[in-house]
């Protein structure tokens, strides 16, 4: 089992969900989060000037999904948020997840996911 | 000159003045967190823009001496010869400026109730050209249609005591009319468009409850037993709508904030035209019905697929348009002997003209309207990209976020 940690632009949220759902990819968790890559951030409106956001708002979507799903699921995530992509368009992190437990039923592992 | 009637008509003036913000924070709290500040901030620029049109020519052709029972002249450009004298034919106790002021207010709610109908994806600049476009050739004629000295509708005896149909119909057919033409949202019924802030849409139906006393019960330009009469029925309409709509709603599911404070502002809307001519039981029936039909207006609404964002026609329009036929079927002379009997005091003849402004209100402003989208639209566009509606307009259009920090 892999946990795959999307970083993505806020916009690209609704397509990116709609796209996983039509491969059958349902369950997922989104964090609100702010954070920088080498972009180095944008300049929003003050009284009367500027003001720079080194930290801007991005979306954080975390899947646990089996192995042999990686691919395919990164690869609907890269599809639809490669489009215009520009500085900021995200990384995406996978990592080996050792154990799931579903809480209501005791189920483990990929009977769990 | 009377002071007390000075007295009221500028503080009624002031409470009018708010509700235009109110309607922003009505609007804001119902789009998502990306558009909170473009939405309320499309209120705010109306307020500012208006204000300016009126007193160079907007009151001139709305008030101004009337030619061919259309449209008011020049005569009174840079408010000319509008001070502290009364113009008796509009009100005889009060400065003429202060009436300029108390209408200046109305002017300006009028365009932000419409604003509802194309929140999240409109073009700021586009916007501001519509604003000024549609207050000049849409609410100034019509306007003075109805309350201008010689206007062609009030010559015939139509009733709107505080704007029934020079300001909600006309603003609720008008964005119907804007909405047929401005592109949906991206995924429009497909995506969920969550509320951001419901208190703040609570909030803005309650400072518009609140000025609306100042709305309707200005209206009688005095301080006298009709302005009371006035804040009573408003009162009372909004309580029976918000009631019903609270009824409807938990009938389908639950009660629910949103619903409720939907429904007083539409009671709010249906009781402006007949809020001075009509009884206590006539109020309540007029706030109670104009729940039922915005509410199921809604429904169809959203059968027909058209992306009027924040239905201000099911809301304005179509309680506005209930709101006029109720005063032609339960005014009454006994309430207020400046009105005229309904139908259902045996005079046909108003319920006629009633029905007969109503369409009128109804086919200038659809079609005006639309004129002007199309050709904005054709021309600049009425929208903004796609990028940017995703970017959210807050950051896309003013280069502002609502809640910024960690």
């Amino acid at each position: 089992m892999k946990r795959i940690e999307a970083i993505i632009k806020e916009e690209n949220l609704d397509a990116v969900k709609a796209a996983l759902e039509a491969a059958g990819f349902i369950g997922l968790t989104v964090f609100n989060c702010r954070g920088r890559g080498t972009g180095g951030g944008i300049n929003l409106e003050w009284r009367a000037g500027t003001y720079k956001v080194d930290l801007l708002h991005k979306i954080m979507l975390m899947m646990i999904v089996k192995d042999h799903e990686t691919t395919t699921v990164t690869d609907i995530i890269l599809e639809v948020c490669k489009v215009d992509a520009t500085s900021g368009a995200g990384k995406i992190f996978i990592s080996p997840v050792e154990e799931v437990i579903r809480i209501r039923t005791n189920e483990r592992n990929e009977d769990a996911l | 000159m009377d002071t007390g009637d000075l007295a009221w008509v500028l503080v009624a003036s002031s409470l009018i003045m708010l509700m235009t913000p109110a309607v922003g924070l009505f609007y804001g709290g119902m789009v998502r967190r990306k558009n909170v500040l473009s939405t309320i901030m499309l209120s705010f620029t109306v307020l500012i823009a208006i204000t300016i049109q009126w007193v160079l020519f907007g009151y001139s052709l709305t008030f101004g001496p009337d030619i061919g029972h259309v449209i008011g002249s020049l005569e009174w450009f840079g408010l000319e010869g509008v001070g502290s004298i009364p113009y008796p034919d509009y009100a005889k106790t009060i400065p003429h400026l202060a009436f300029m002021l108390f209408q200046m207010k109305f002017a300006i709610i009028t365009p932000a109730l419409i604003t509802g109908a194309f929140v999240e994806r409109i073009r700021f600049s586009s916007f501001i050209i519509f604003t000024l476009l549609w207050s000049t050739l849409v609410y100034d004629p019509l306007a003075h249609w109805v309350w201008g000295i010689g206007g062609w509708l009030r010559n015939l005896g139509a009733l709107d005591f505080a704007g029934g149909t020079v300001i909600h119909i006309s603003a609720g057919v008008a964005a119907l009319a804007i909405a047929m033409v401005i592109r949906e949202r991206k995924g429009y019924g497909r995506v969920s468009m969550e509320p951001s802030n419901v208190l703040l849409t609570l909030l803005g139906a309650i400072l518009l409850w609140f000025g609306w006393f100042g709305f309707n019960g200005g209206s009688a330009l005095a301080a006298n037993s009709l302005a009371v009469h006035a804040l009573v029925t408003t009162n009372i309409a909004a309580a029976a709508a918000s009631l019903t709509w609270m009824a409807l709603s938990w009938r389908r599911s639950r009660p629910s904030v949103i619903e409720m404070a939907t429904g007083a502002v539409v009671g709010l809307v249906a009781i402006t035209p007949a809020c001075g001519y009509v009884g206590v039981p006539a109020a309540i029936i007029i706030g109670a019905v104009a729940s039922v039909v915005s509410y199921y207006c809604i429904q169809w609404r959203q059968r027909l697929k058209i992306d009027e964002s924040l239905d201000v026609w099911a809301c304005h329009g179509m309680a506005g348009t209930w709101g006029a036929i109720a005063t032609g079927l339960f005014a009454s002379k006994a309430i207020n002997p400046a009105g005229n009997d309904g139908l259902l005091y045996g005079n046909a003849y108003l319920f006629f003209v009633q029905i007969l402004s109503v369409l009128v209100a109804w086919v200038f402003s659809f079609t005006a309207t639309y004129i002007i989208a199309l050709a904005i639209d054709k021309t600049r566009g009425l929208s903004v990209g796609i990028r940017e509606e995703e970017v959210g307009l807050d950051i896309s259009q003013h280069g502002e976020e609502i809640y910024a920090g960690l």
